[in-house]
């Protein structure tokens, strides 16, 4: 079945030079149980093609139930640098939340 | 000692709300008033406006702002901490005191931190084998040390706790760490040891949830926003005990939230590794936080661990790169898409004619793909009202961006129809301010405390 990460999440992004940082929290327990299984690095990757020019690192804060996301080389230089509309890659956590999994029935 | 404390966040960033101090200290009780005045940017804005004027360089805002606290702080022994100081703390200071006596206000004592900035030094400490590379690309400074605007060590919470020490009521500084204005009045009250790592840890922690003002309390929430009263919001109050707990709360009569959810938001707000979280205190591991959600807009933050601090100090840099314009045209309905799509082409076709010269030019479509780029949904053009065209360019020709500017109203009259939109002049070139981090050795910097009295 696909499901809808905004449905079993929240977040927060910003920018840490020109890697945005994107944290997503599930609801409840059973929503982290998924994100962990499933919103792998890859996936995160493959979802901000065109966005993330760079490498994903990943990391997991089972506490409260959150994963956090460093998208490296994304928002345009960072800082005053950046021409971006969003230089500090606020609205990117809204922006994982648009995607899908795919987890088994 | 005090059996707790209450440390309420008044500025998340220069610029915030104007009324979220007064209301910290008006609306209920509280021992400590911080506010984080300093972005990255921040600093190169400041020594800017201290090279025009040396007695400019610290966050005007706060006597205007003092005005209206200092007789209320003074009464209540409110402490307030801030780090508005800038590259003038000490500018800063003696503005507060002109308001002091303005409001025949006496018996108080203000200190001042300096020994963050380090513009001056920078020769001496790269001859003394302070080398300063960019720690994200490691580069040499060399080529930019002569563009540099400001360089400023990242300061942590020994200073105002010495300040404190001297009986400081109010405590201004230049470039701390905006945990460290958190940190410093727990280690003081509660005669907390800075060498243990998991106390330091603790008030970072409660540092990092106050230290973005109302996003703690309901601002910027992605999870239930709607629930949330954000006209009136309340700021986060960090109400600390002795062994290192800490309640997040606000005042009961002001807006906004205070939830599991609402703070653990601001936890994974612009973090990296979250069980390497370094500050000049300590290390804090994030992943040990534990959160508990007690109802009536109280959330326990306990559990906190972490490790002794690193040898050295973050460095903040900024210097002059170029120069930058933007520019924004409105489309309407029909083909707004279109047009302003054919608008950026003409747009571009005549930035080639002319021959000019740029490091990057940038076209977004406000309304339809800024904010989410290709994820963002393909619409039917007959569905889209209207299209912000949004094109910025960067540049180190200073006429190039100028140049540029000029190229904007024209396509009112000589490009697609139904365009709007275009006011206040000529986009003129900004100066590009880059950033540049580095690390040094802590042996390097001795902050040091000075007292005020009036």
């Amino acid at each position: 079945m696909k499901l809808k990460l905004i449905d079993i999440a929240h977040g927060r992004s910003g920018d840490k030079g020109d890697a945005a940082n994107v944290g997503i929290i599930a609801f409840n327990d059973e929503g982290f149980m998924i994100l962990q299984k499933y919103l792998t690095k890859e996936k995160v990757k493959e979802h901000f093609k065109g966005i993330c020019l760079g490498d994903v690192e990943r990391y997991e804060l089972p506490n409260i139930h959150a994963l956090n996301f460093l998208l490296h080389n994304t928002l345009g230089g960072g800082g005053t640098v950046s021409l971006k509309h969003d230089a500090q890659g606020k609205t990117l956590a809204a922006a994982l939340l648009r995607m899908e999994l795919e987890i088994p029935d | 000692m005090k059996e707790k404390i209450r440390i309420a966040s008044g500025q998340g960033f220069w610029g915030d709300l104007i009324d979220a101090p007064y209301d910290q200290v008006t609306k209920g009780e509280v021992d400590y008033l911080v506010m984080d005045y300093l972005a990255e940017v921040t600093m190169s804005i400041l020594q800017k406006q201290k090279n025009k004027n040396p007695e400019f360089g610290y966050a005007r805002d706060i006597p205007k702002l003092m005005e209206r606290i200092l007789p209320i702080c003074n009464e209540k022994r409110i402490k307030v901490i801030t780090n508005g100081g800038g590259v003038n703390p000490e500018g800063c200071a003696k503005a507060i005191i002109q308001v002091a006596e303005n409001l025949n206000i006496s018996g108080i004592k203000i200190a001042v931190v300096v020994g963050d900035n380090i513009k001056d030094r920078l020769d001496e400490l790269v001859s003394e084998g302070e080398e300063l590379n960019n720690m994200e690309t490691g580069e040499s400074i060399i080529p930019v040390k002569e563009k540099l605007l400001s360089a400023n060590v990242y300061l942590g919470a020994g200073p105002i706790v010495e300040a404190l020490r001297q009986d400081a009521d109010i405590v201004i500084t230049g470039r701390t760490t905006d945990t460290g204005l958190t940190l410093a009045p727990m280690i003081y009250e509660f005669g907390w040891s800075m060498q243990n790592y998991d106390l330091m840890s603790a008030g970072t922690v409660a540092g990092h949830i106050l230290e973005c003002g109302g996003q703690a309390s309901g601002g910027n929430f992605l999870g239930d926003w709607k629930s949330v009263e954000l006209t009136n919001i309340g700021f986060p109050i960090a109400e600390a005990y002795p062994n290192g707990d800490v309640v997040i709360t606000k005042h009961e009569n002001l807006g906004g939230k205070v939830s599991f959810e609402t703070v653990a938001e601001q936890l994974v707000y612009e973090i990296g590794d979250p069980e390497k979280y370094i500050t000049p205190d300590c290390i804090a591991d994030f992943t040990s936080i534990q959160l508990e959600d007690l109802g009536e807009n109280r959330v326990k933050v306990y559990g906190v661990k972490g490790k002794k601090e690193t040898d050295t100090f973050k460095v903040s840099c900024s210097y002059a790169d170029g120069y930058s314009a933007s520019a924004t045209l409105t489309y309407s309905w029909p083909e707004a898409l279109t047009k302003a799509k054919a608008a950026d082409k003409i747009l571009r076709e005549r930035l080639v004619k002319l021959n000019l010269a740029f490091d990057e030019i940038n076209t977004e479509f406000l309304g339809y793909n800024s904010c989410h780029g290709p994820l963002s949904k393909e619409m039917n053009e007959d569905d889209i009202n209207e299209i912000v065209l949004k094109v910025s360019v960067r540049s180190h020709d200073y006429n190039s961006v100028d140049r540029f500017g000029k190229e904007i109203a024209p396509l009112i009259l000589t490009g697609p129809p139904s365009v709007t939109g275009f006011a206040g002049g000529r986009p003129k070139p900004s100066e590009v301010v880059a950033y540049w981090p580095a690390l040094i050795k802590k042996e390097f910097i001795k902050p040091e405390v000075k007292i005020l009295e009036i």
